[in-house]
């Protein structure tokens, strides 16, 4: 879907409709002069933005949100890559779970909210279970489908050499593999961040989420437009994090980019 | 020949792969029946078909599932319609692009549901407040989608699209449209997994009526036998209506599938 596309230079028209709307935004507020419960001028956004830095809940609620997606995606991720390198490798357990993985997978990932509430109650193991429910099912599929595209001789040399099953998965699947499962990595790691900031919005009173909810609740719209923008800047900086490692890592492999 | 007997194998692989599923159930079965886990937290299977069946034999459950879907589906529709359209316009316009692009990518991975404390504060907790929500958050894909349809027409066509005098609208209608519609479709298909989630986050924090609430409630009361027939009923929903837009996909595709 993401094409990725090359990074080229800078372009200024790109960032020109944003600059206008929070400058337009801006001279709207001073001249209206809007005292409101749900807008707020871009320079209050920028103030909020700053006291929210300078006292420390701004950090201490991105760490917050960015632990429990990390715990949650290495959870999940983890657990769907070793199962799906199993049914990578077997047809015959690929086979007999395709029912239960086509009945399991559409549960949508917030319906596990309240299973997990009433298991946990509040607080880190609920949201971590809820993002590891959710990056489980990408990752094993997609490990799946990397496994099943490694070259067939590879797995012919496996058997010359005559590895064992586990010097076979780490000498030569994951090696081959790498590639296409690190890009299901970086989708999985986008999913996580959606998913942890939307437990803390509808449940987990912690993290960005909740701050967002919280600015809401106490009418504070500089502070909840100002938490949206950084929301927006979280995802859109580990997103690039994770893209530029693909390319330094994988960029001399071709099938990086499917 | 052979072909009858590979549809024979892959029919007894399926009725196998049922057994699978059959068998975790019996495991479920058992763990609740030996209450290795307390039926507080997990109930049987057979207590959750009960609650499922009476649930939707007295009217409560149905008329709740109803309101999910339907908050679900408008809100598709509407970023369906929206993300088509818009799609079709940024698609076609290379100049568009290089001013959209970047905000659109921006845009692209911010968590739909932070979006929701905004639509509160605009729209109160009321049903345009879920509907704006979850066409906002479901439009991405079939926007994204969309452009880059429009945009990968092949530049030939463009040229004869030119020579032949073709308005810009016939040219998204006869030549944009076809080549975009695989992508939209793909697109359109990841909506509805997003538009149901965002109902399902809405109806939880606006306490509209409907699964998400219901659920939440069945939890907080640990009425767990509830809690388990709505979240299968919420998979229900989510199976079915991926499994609708692939048949569509299938049927309005079937032209370009025949021809590859």
């Amino acid at each position: 879907m993401s094409a990725g596309g090359d990074a080229g230079k800078p372009d200024w028209r790109g960032i020109a409709l944003p600059a206008a709307t929070l400058l337009l935004a801006e001279v709207a507020a001073r001249v209206v002069g809007i005292t409101s419960e749900s807008l707020a001028a871009p320079s209050d956004m920028a103030l909020a933005f700053g006291e929210a830095l300078g006292d420390g809940s701004l950090l201490r609620a991105t760490w917050e949100t960015v632990a429990a997606a990390v715990a949650g995606l290495l959870a999940g991720g983890l657990l769907g890559l070793g199962i799906g390198i199993w049914f990578g490798l077997s047809r015959t357990a690929r086979r007999l779970a395709l029912w239960p993985v086509e009945l399991l997978r559409p549960l949508p990932s917030v319906a596990m909210i309240p299973i997990a509430m009433m298991i946990f109650g509040f607080g880190y193991r609920m949201e971590i279970l809820v993002v590891a429910f959710t990056c489980f099912w990408p990752m094993l599929l997609l490990t799946e489908s990397a496994v099943r595209h490694v070259e067939p001789c590879l797995y012919e040399v496996a058997h010359m050499l005559g590895l064992t099953t586990p010097a076979r998965v780490f000498k030569i699947v994951l090696p081959a593999a790498l590639p296409r499962i690190f890009v299901a990595f970086r989708l999985a790691a986008g999913i996580s961040l959606v998913v942890a900031v939307t437990v803390e919005v509808a449940a987990n009173p912690a993290g960005l989420g909740y701050a967002l909810m919280l600015a809401q609740q106490s009418l504070h719209p500089d502070l909840m437009f100002a938490l949206l923008l950084w929301v927006g800047f979280v995802g859109w900086a580990s997103n690039c994090l994770l893209l530029a490692i693909q390319r330094r890592l994988f960029s001399h492999v071709a099938g990086a980019q499917a | 020949m052979s072909r009858a007997r590979r549809f024979r194998q892959g029919l007894a692989w399926h009725a196998a792969s049922i057994g699978t599923a059959v068998a975790l159930l019996a495991v479920w079965a058992v763990v609740c029946q030996r209450q290795w886990i307390s039926p507080i937290y997990l109930p049987s299977p057979l207590d959750t078909w009960t609650a499922l069946r009476e649930g939707m034999l007295d009217g409560e459950l149905a008329r709740l599932t109803g309101g999910t879907i339907q908050r679900m589906i408008w809100g598709w529709a509407l970023a369906s319609a929206l993300g088509m359209a818009l799609g079709a316009l940024i698609g076609t316009s290379a100049a568009l692009r290089v001013w959209l692009q970047p905000t659109l990518e921006f845009l692209r991975p911010l968590p739909a549901s932070a979006i929701l404390p905004v639509a509160i504060a605009f729209f109160g907790l009321s049903p345009g407040m879920a509907l704006f929500v979850i066409a906002f958050g479901a439009i991405w894909p079939v926007l994204l989608a969309t452009v880059h349809g429009f945009a990968s027409v092949e530049p030939r066509l463009a040229e004869v699209a030119r020579v032949m005098g073709l308005s810009r609208l016939d040219f998204m209608w006869k030549i944009g449209l076809p080549n975009a519609l695989p992508d939209a479709l793909g697109g359109m298909r990841l909506s509805m997994t997003v538009a149901l989630i965002l109902a399902i986050v809405a109806e939880m924090l606006a306490g509209q009526e409907g699964l998400g609430n219901a659920i939440l409630l069945a939890a907080r009361s640990y009425r767990s036998a509830d809690l388990f027939a709505g979240v299968a009923l919420l998979g229900a929903i989510g199976l079915v209506s991926n499994a609708g837009i692939l048949v569509l996909e299938r049927k309005l595709l079937a032209w370009k599938l025949v021809r590859d």
